[in-house]
Parts: structure tokens; C-alpha cells; sequence
């Protein structure tokens, strides 16, 4: 946004986009206000030096260590079944996509930190239950099958989510996303292949890909979140072209490009009143079990203490893995700076 | 063939135990590490379990006794330092064995030249957490060492000659004991003092006498494959 012109600001002045004096919210002056939105007016990228409201500043940071903490603890149910994998070829894909995972986590992690947090800071805050994750994750993986629906459905959810997100107004969390939405169609397409070998499979591992199918469904459609006229942050994150679409849009999307993969895959999905609207030009679906979500947000899914508990104990039993690591730079670090050697007392 | 399935089984076994760590890591680095460093030996585990048959059935449907990786790669994970011990005492012999394979003519030279530079950065990733734990807090000292006591026994046994693996063993062992040496004392650690090999060391694996968790391990790892008969995945 260092691009901004006078231009641009007077223009904004003009609209009557600017606040009226100096001092309006967050202390900021009207010009820079104006120049923020004129950059959000124009698509220009919001960079981490650049002035922006605190209260964008505090969306961005919300939603990116969700995002985040969505990717880590979405490493737990499909890392439940590496140790089970059923060929190598299969177990190489799994761990591939594990520890892709745990990078998306880290470009998030790093691009949150452009705001102004740590990632020690957003740690303590999801350990604490004070930041959110996906409430996908709260769904347990039974069988084999689940790896590939996770992939087919969860992935593709993800993705019709975030391919708008690599237009987002902030330039770190877009580049992010682009870096991301590039493995995670890669990991869709990996969970669709899965489907479709069982799918063709014995009679046992066909059952096993619906049974997968029926229970990921219904929660991959709560993925896009509560419905546009229940949604607390949509229309300001609209405003600020974080968001590019309103979760509504972006579920009806998801469900009108599964419908024929669903298809494809010899697969049904689990909902009766799925039928394409010729005059919508659009699938119609059954009614989402809304109770459901809230109880899962609320911490009352099937998984939901398993994953944090997984979560801060990986944390506590490595703490002293990195206070080593902090204690061995601070040692190494003097040592190259006072030309000591290291000596037996520094372990005594 | 049996030097493929010794050198195929200790990557795939020990691929599988770094899988293990998966989600429970200490820092979100090692998340990416230790999986990268299975998914490599995993990638040369099917190469050579292909050389001597098929990958899966071999992987799958083999009981325990017909294993024939080291013990040392099937000891459970235990604690961080546990594990980097563990990868340290394999990555030094793997890269030494490799990089005779490499210069080699044998069936395993282009194996081992690809494979070598995967496992010069698998020695490096766990030289530095060896330096940083032995030398870090008095806690990480005592843990690192530990873990470097409680292996050494199942050290020997990696140097036994493999028929088939055409390279001198006893300067894979010297050079390994150089190196191990080396990095243990500059992480102010002390060499174990226990016999390698002999009486109450582990010497079996190649002949396929395993320790206790290795039996559940395979339990695990291969019940759905077994559980679907003829099925493809």
C-alpha cells in the first residue's frame, strides 16, 4: 500500500470515506484512514508497515491463528492413521501430506506474526481454548476410508474457502494462501484417487468409503461456517475484502462440485432433499443441524478434548527440548562473541 | 535376497517409528523434519523391498521372524533424546555404508547415491540436536545421555557383514566409532562404556530375533492390509 497516491486519498476525501478529524478510531488520523480504504477501494495489498485500523489488525490476527491452529491440530486425525496405512505407497502420500501440514502451519504462524503476535503467544492461546481451530477436526478418523474423505471433502472445502483468500486485502496472508492452495488441491485430488480405489474395490472397502462419506459430509458442509444472516464478522471482513464471498455462496459452491464427483465415485451423499434446482441453477440441499455446530464450537465435539489435551501434552513434554535448544544457542552464541571454548562447567 | 530385505527393512522399520512422532513433536520444525526424514526412508525402503519382491506383500503379509532390519531401528521412541540417539547411531552407519555402496559397482550403487545425500542431511539434522541437547540444560544433558546408554548395546550388531553387501565392514565400523566419538564428547557427552556386541548386546535382527515391541509394532502396521485379503489400496 506504499503505492497510495495523494490521488487516491483525495479521492477517498471526495467519496466522504474519510473520518471527518484527526483522532477517530484508534487514534488514527482521517488521511490515513483514507488512504487505507482507498487502498482496499483499488485491491492494492496492505503490507505489515503500512498504518491500518486495529480493529483489521485484530481480524487478521483472529482468523490467520485460526487458520493456523486449524492446520496443526488437523495433522491428528489423519496422523492417527500412518502407523495403519495399508500399502507404502499409501503411507507415503499420508506422511507427505502430514508434514505439509505442519508447514501450511508455519507460513501461517509466520505470516500472523507480521501483525505484531508471536507464535509462542497464539500457541498459548489455543493450548489456553481462548483461540479457535476448524470444528472438522473434532470428528474422529474410524476407518481407512476417512483419509480420503477428509481429502475429497475436507480439502475441497478448504480449498472453495481459500482460492478467494489468495486475493485477501492483507499481502502476507494472500501470498500465504497462494503457497497453500497449491499443496491443498494437490492433497484433494490424493483423497479423491483414495475414494476411488475403494469405490472400486471389494464389496467391504466400497462400504467403508460410503460409511466415510455419510459421517464427512454433514460437518464438511459446517465448514464454511454459520449461515450469512447468523455471521458475527462477515460483512465488516467483506468490507476489508478479506472475505471475497459469504460463507452461503461458498457452501452452495462446495455442494454443487461434489454432487458429480459424488457421482463419479459410484458414492452417494447423505441427504435426501439434495436435488438439482433448475431454476436456481443450483443444487438445493437438506437443512444443516446447526445445534450440532454450536455444540462442537462450544467444545462438545466428539473430539474436541482429545485434540487439545493431544495438543498441550506434545507442547509440555517438549518444553524441555526447547529450553535446550534456547540454552545451547545462548552458550554458542557468547562463545563466538568472547572467544571462550566449551567447557565441562557449562554442563556441570 | 537378503541384503535387499536387511537394508529395506531397516529404513521401513525405522520410517515407521519416526511416523510415529507425527503430531507430537516438540516445536512444529521438528513436526516437518522428522517426517521428512521417514518419508526419505521410506522412499529407499520401497526401492529395495522392490528389489526383492513386492513391496506391500513383503511390508504386509511377513511375520516377525522373517524381518530382517537391526533391532536398534525397532526400539520404541521413548523420549526426544531417546530418539535422536537412536537416529544418530543409524544415520552415522547409514551414510558410511551408503557412501561405500555409492562408490561401489554393485547392485545397490545407484541406490546408494541417491539415497547418501538424504542421509548426509538425516546425520546433520541429528548431530545438531545431539550438540544441542548433551550441551544445552543440565536436564537435556542427562536425558541425551540416556537415551545414548540405553542404545549403545544395539550399536554392534550394525556391523555384522550382510551377504550380498560388498563393502569392508570393519573401516564402516572404525570410521562410525570416529564419528560418534566426535560428536558425543563436542556435546560434552561421554562414549558409553558397555560392550557393543557379545553377550546381552543385540546381534539377532538379520537372523530375524527380535525384541518385544517390534511384534506389536507390526501388529499395528499391518492389520488392515491383513484384514482385506487380496484388496488393493
Amino acid at each position: 500500500m506504499a503505492a497510495v497516491t495523494a490521488d487516491q486519498t483525495t479521492q477517498a476525501k471526495a467519496q466522504g470515506t474519510v473520518q471527518a478529524t484527526a483522532g477517530g478510531p484508534d487514534g488514527a488520523d482521517g488521511a490515513q484512514l483514507a488512504a487505507f480504504d482507498a487502498a482496499v477501494a483499488a485491491e492494492e495489498r496492505i503490507e505489515p508497515r503500512d498504518w491500518m485500523p486495529d480493529a483489521y489488525r485484530a481480524s487478521l490476527v483472529r482468523q490467520m491463528a485460526q487458520h493456523a491452529h486449524s492446520e496443526i491440530i488437523g495433522m491428528q486425525p489423519e496422523a492417527n492413521w500412518i502407523s495403519r496405512a495399508p500399502s507404502l505407497r499409501r503411507k507415503a502420500i499420508l506422511m507427505a501430506k502430514v508434514q505439509d501440514e505442519a508447514g501450511h502451519g508455519l507460513y501461517l504462524y509466520s505470516a500472523a506474526e507480521t501483525l505484531g503476535t508471536s507464535r509462542e503467544e497464539l500457541l498459548d492461546k489455543l493450548h489456553a481454548g481462548r483461540q479457535r481451530y476448524s470444528s472438522i477436526f473434532n470428528y474422529p478418523t474410524l476407518t481407512w476410508a476417512d483419509v480420503g474423505a477428509i481429502g475429497w471433502l475436507v480439502d475441497g472445502a478448504a480449498i472453495t474457502n481459500q482460492v478467494p483468500l489468495c486475493r485477501c486485502s492483507y499481502g502476507p496472508y494472500a501470498r500465504a494462501m497462494v503457497r497453500i492452495c497449491k499443496e491443498e488441491s494437490f492433497h484433494q485430488r490424493q483423497g479423491y484417487e483414495l475414494l476411488l480405489t475403494l469405490g472400486r474395490g471389494t464389496p467391504a472397502q466400497r462400504e467403508m468409503a460410503q460409511d466415510a462419506v455419510n459421517r464427512w459430509w454433514w460437518p464438511s458442509l459446517m465448514m464454511f461456517g454459520p449461515p450469512d444472516d447468523a455471521s458475527a464478522h462477515s460483512a465488516q471482513s467483506m468490507t476489508w475484502k478479506i472475505k471475497r464471498h459469504s460463507n452461503d455462496e461458498l457452501r452452495q459452491r462446495f455442494v454443487d462440485i461434489c454432487v458429480p464427483q459424488a457421482e463419479a465415485l459410484g458414492l452417494t451423499l447423505p441427504d435426501p432433499d439434495l436435488r438439482w434446482n433448475e431454476e436456481r441453477g443450483h443444487h438445493d440441499f437438506g437443512s444443516i443441524d446447526w445445534t450440532e455446530f454450536q455444540e462442537v464450537l462450544k467444545g462438545n465435539g466428539p473430539c474436541n478434548e482429545q485434540r487439545l489435551t493431544q495438543r498441550r501434552r506434545a507442547h509440555e513434554e517438549g518444553a524441555w527440548v526447547r529450553d535446550a535448544a534456547a540454552a545451547y544457542a545462548v552458550k554458542h552464541h557468547a562463545e563466538k562473541h568472547t572467544t571462550q571454548t566449551p567447557t565441562a562447567e557449562a554442563t556441570a | 535376497m537378503t541384503a535387499a530385505l536387511a537394508l529395506g527393512d531397516d529404513a521401513l522399520v525405522l520410517s515407521h517409528r519416526l511416523g510415529e512422532w507425527a503430531g507430537h513433536a516438540p516445536v512444529l520444525e521438528e513436526e516437518v523434519a522428522l517426517a521428512n526424514i521417514a518419508l526419505d526412508l521410506l522412499g529407499q525402503a520401497r526401492v529395495l523391498l522392490s528389489l526383492a519382491g513386492d513391496e506391500d506383500e513383503l511390508a504386509f503379509l511377513r511375520e516377525e521372524r522373517a524381518f530382517r532390519n537391526v533391532q536398534l531401528v525397532e526400539q520404541s521412541n521413548g523420549d526426544f533424546a531417546h530418539t535422536i540417539a537412536r537416529q544418530l547411531y543409524f544415520s552415522v552407519y547409514q551414510r558410511g555404508l551408503y557412501e561405500q555402496l555409492a562408490a561401489g559397482e554393485g547392485e545397490f550403487a545407484g541406490l546408494a547415491a541417491k539415497a547418501v545425500k538424504e542421509v548426509a542431511y538425516h546425520q546433520d539434522h541429528t548431530e545438531h540436536w545431539t550438540l544441542r541437547l548433551g550441551d544445552g540444560t543440565a536436564e537435556s544433558h542427562q536425558r541425551m545421555q540416556r537415551g545414548v546408554d540405553t542404545l549403545w548395546r544395539f550399536t554392534g550388531e550394525l556391523f555384522q557383514p550382510v551377504e550380498g553387501v560388498d563393502i569392508d565392514w570393519q573401516s564402516l565400523q572404525n570410521s562410525w566409532l570416529a564419528t560418534v566419538t566426535g560428536v558425543l564428547e563436542q556435546a560434552t557427552l561421554t562414549v558409553p562404556a558397555g560392550p557393543q556386541s557379545g553377550a546381552w548386546t543385540a546381534g539377532a535382527g538379520r537372523q530375524g530375533i527380535h525384541t518385544e515391541p517390534f511384534g506389536r509394532m507390526l501388529a499395528e502396521m499391518q492389520h488392515l492390509h491383513r484384514s482385506h485379503p487380496g484388496a488393493s489400496w
